[in-house]
């Protein structure tokens, strides 16, 4: 007597029962990937998102970067000048300022990246052919965005007065570019990835740590009896978020300090107000990886979404590429995300000198992400097993 | 409102899941300071019953209350004062024994956590293990856990799914024991088996099959109210006699218990008629007796599945 069926039977060729077993497991594999929506929007999102975000955000040159203009005279050949530095797509010019403390408080808070001064007299000085200076400011905390706009100034210089009547026929450029890189005139990577490290760690941890707090506690069966006890959601939440923020805050002193140490990150603002709007970043990225937890079925799923969040935060947050540089559509994402608004935030404090009136406006989106993410997972938040 | 007396009263509870009913209009009253046997098979809905009490679970239909307060509604206020032990071990595993408990007496506001968790684990006889991991005991320790878990703060209701479910017969006695001291303390309490020999051991009983409550009151009334005779039948070949019987009209059961056979019937002269031509089958042994409780119950549901 056999069990066995006949190709299974001692003899037979195994090949036909190994097919039929492998067929049955792959359709049913199928099956399952059909039902896990996330999986499924996984497998499509991410390969679709990295070609989007690579292809186009990514291989842009910086261009149109934010450019303010000091005018100490008007003339026609400071305008040619400027309509020139507009025309290579690199700088737009978005404010005009009258003196040096507005440029400085611009810069500062990120609002523009580079500042153009031309200096009184300057048309007569170029007349007359003593190359005068024309004085350009770029933010260099992000030194490739930077690099290549100030690169592009020289081949300006040629071209920008090549129809103006009454200048000398000139073989080098009649005037002189005073170029200055500021905050970071070494252009060290290190002085911009650093900062931007502690972001991104932040928040790759945060959103696991509570992403996985929920589904867990539904997996492990635990749930059914913490929800037949009297506690509400919001309570739920906050005891789940908050010794996170503990662990965030030391991971983020952690990482600061090491950069201070290894690679000597100059700390300019306030180390109190960083402390503060770290612990608003972290509770703000904890907020959002709860929201998962509360919306996924299962802590793969809960792990599934947290990478979805986190991939553009990465590449459209100005960590991996400048954010002046890329397009509209990927600025208008990035500002969405919270690693964009700490970014600038980290910067600004460790490498300008920021202060809280620079800042508010970036503090201010971090805090109605976080807001916003609480409301979702509180309303969304299942107080029965229906 | 229903009287001061009455802990659960409950009309018409109905729940479906994805369409299939899984409770169908089931009402039941359990008097305060009683001890309420629930039995059923396993998947009639005692889980979903049981958490439709204590406001996990959402009736489809019917309404009702629990300690006074209405199940739809009042479910914070029915949390405070009710404990409901899971069938399913929802403790943290990862934390130890007094972690646990200090965890669910500061979760109840209760004034000093840990004198309180002391206290359980002297009551549990669980010193000496308080530093464990609830997740390393053994099955019948977890289950006292879990019962001490859910007194803890001092419920005025017990709801205890199926708590000695695959727990030895030692500890299932014990446990037993300890439900019966929490009662004479004034607890009501709610539990649920599949085991019918620990119906015995309740003051009044209900029986659900398939999401309908089929009989419930005290043991003996339920026996009495079944209207069933039964003969015990003892002998050679019962296998064969089972088959020859099972189909014949007045016999309503037919069930093996260990060596000998039970034959049901609700009509009396019906079963005699029918057992007629066998009661004189050389070998076999007749005894008319009265149904046990095991013989009612699954006449019920054997009826209710014909209806089903
Ligand atoms: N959340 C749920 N979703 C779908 N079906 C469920 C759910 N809970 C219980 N059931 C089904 O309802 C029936 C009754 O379950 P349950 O109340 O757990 O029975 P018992 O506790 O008596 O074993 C079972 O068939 C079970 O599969
Ligand atoms: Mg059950």
């Amino acid at each position: 007597m056999s069990v066995l069926g006949a190709a299974d039977a001692p003899g037979a060729a195994p090949t036909n029962g190994f097919w039929r077993r492998t067929w049955a497991m792959l359709i049913k594999e199928f099956i399952q990937l059909r039902r896990d929506r996330v999986s499924f929007a996984m497998i499509i999102m991410i390969p679709l998102m990295q070609l989007v975000l690579f292809g186009y955000a990514i291989n842009t040159q910086p261009r149109d970067l934010p450019t303010a203009v000091l005018l100490h005279e008007r003339s026609d050949v400071g305008r040619a000048i400027l309509a020139a530095l507009a025309n290579t797509r690199y700088f737009r010019i978005t404010h005009e300022v009258r003196t040096e403390a507005e440029f400085d408080r611009l810069m500062a808070s990120g609002q523009v990246l580079f500042g153009i001064e031309v200096p009184a007299g300057f048309e007569r000085a170029l007349r007359r052919g003593d190359r005068p200076a024309l004085l350009i400011a770029g933010d260099a905390t992000d030194p490739v965005a930077a690099g290549s706009a100030l690169g592009a100034l020289a081949q300006v210089a040629q071209t920008a007065l090549a129809y103006e009547r009454g200048i000398p026929e000139f073989s080098s450029p009649p005037f002189e570019i005073r170029a200055h890189a500021r905050y970071n005139p070494a252009a060290s990577t290190q002085l911009n990835i650093v900062p931007g490290l502690v972001g991104t760690i932040l928040t790759m941890t945060m959103l696991i740590f509570t992403a996985l707090s929920v589904t867990r506690e539904i997996e492990r069966g635990t749930m059914e009896s913490l929800l037949s006890m009297p506690i509400t959601p919001i309570e739920i939440m906050l005891g789940k978020i908050v010794p996170y923020i503990i662990v965030g805050f030391l991971q983020a002193s952690l990482i600061i300090g090491a950069g201070v140490w290894l690679f000597g990150i100059p700390v300019l603002g306030s180390l109190a107000l960083l402390a503060g709007l770290s612990t608003l970043f972290i509770t703000t990225n904890l907020s959002i990886g709860y929201t998962f937890s509360t919306l996924a079925q299962n802590q793969l799923q809960a792990v599934q979404m947290a990478m979805m969040f986190f991939l553009p935060n990465i590449l459209l947050s100005g960590f991996m590429f400048p954010f002046a540089g890329m397009p509209g559509w990927a600025q208008w994402i990035g500002e969405a995300l919270p690693l964009t608004h700490y970014l600038r935030i980290v910067r600004a404090i460790l490498l300008k000198g920021a202060t809280f009136v620079d800042l508010h406006y970036d503090a201010a989106i971090l805090l109605g992400l976080m807001l916003v993410a609480m409301t979702i997972a509180v309303t969304r938040f299942r107080r029965t097993l229906d | 409102m229903s009287a001061p007396d009455i802990a659960i009263d409950v009309r018409g509870l109905t729940k479906s899941f994805g369409g299939r009913v899984v409770v169908r209009d089931l009402s039941m009253q359990v008097r305060r300071g009683t001890i309420y046997g629930f039995l059923g098979p396993n998947g009639s809905g005692k889980t979903t019953t049981i958490r439709m009490l204590c406001g996990l679970l959402t009736p489809d239909k019917g309404e009702g209350t629990c300690l006074g307060y209405d199940i739809r509604t009042q479910a914070r206020e029915i949390k405070r004062h009710v404990g409901y032990m899971t069938q399913r071990f929802s403790l943290y595993q990862d934390l130890s024994v007094r972690e646990n408990l200090e965890f669910v007496a500061r979760l109840y506001g209760m004034p000093d956590p840990p004198a309180a968790a002391r206290a359980m684990i002297a009551r549990l006889g669980l010193e000496g293990r308080e530093r464990q991991l609830a997740g390393e005991l053994s099955g019948g320790w977890k289950q006292r856990l879990a019962l001490g878990a859910c007194t803890l703060p001092n419920p005025q209701l017990l709801l205890l799914d199926e708590p000695t479910a695959g727990v030895d017969p030692k500890a299932r006695r014990e446990f037993w024991n300890e439900i019966h001291a929490l009662a004479a303390e004034g607890l009501t309490v709610l539990v649920s088996t599949h085991y019918m020999d620990e119906a015995e051991r309740c003051h009044e009983i209900a029986y659900i099959a398939y999401g309908e409550l089929l009989a419930h009151g005290t043991v003996e009334g339920v026996i009495e109210r079944s209207k069933l005779v039964t003969y015990t039948v003892t002998g050679d070949d019962l296998q064969r006699l089972a088959a020859e019987l099972e189909h014949r009209p007045g016999v309503d059961m037919v069930a093996p218990f260990g060596g000998s056979l039970h034959v049901s019937g609700r009509d009396p002269q019906a079963l005699e008629a029918a057992i007629a031509p066998y009661r004189d089958r050389p070998g076999l042994n007749w005894t008319r007796s009265g149904p046990s409780l095991e013989d009612v119950f699954i006449e019920l549901m054997t009826r209710a599945r014909d209806n089903f």
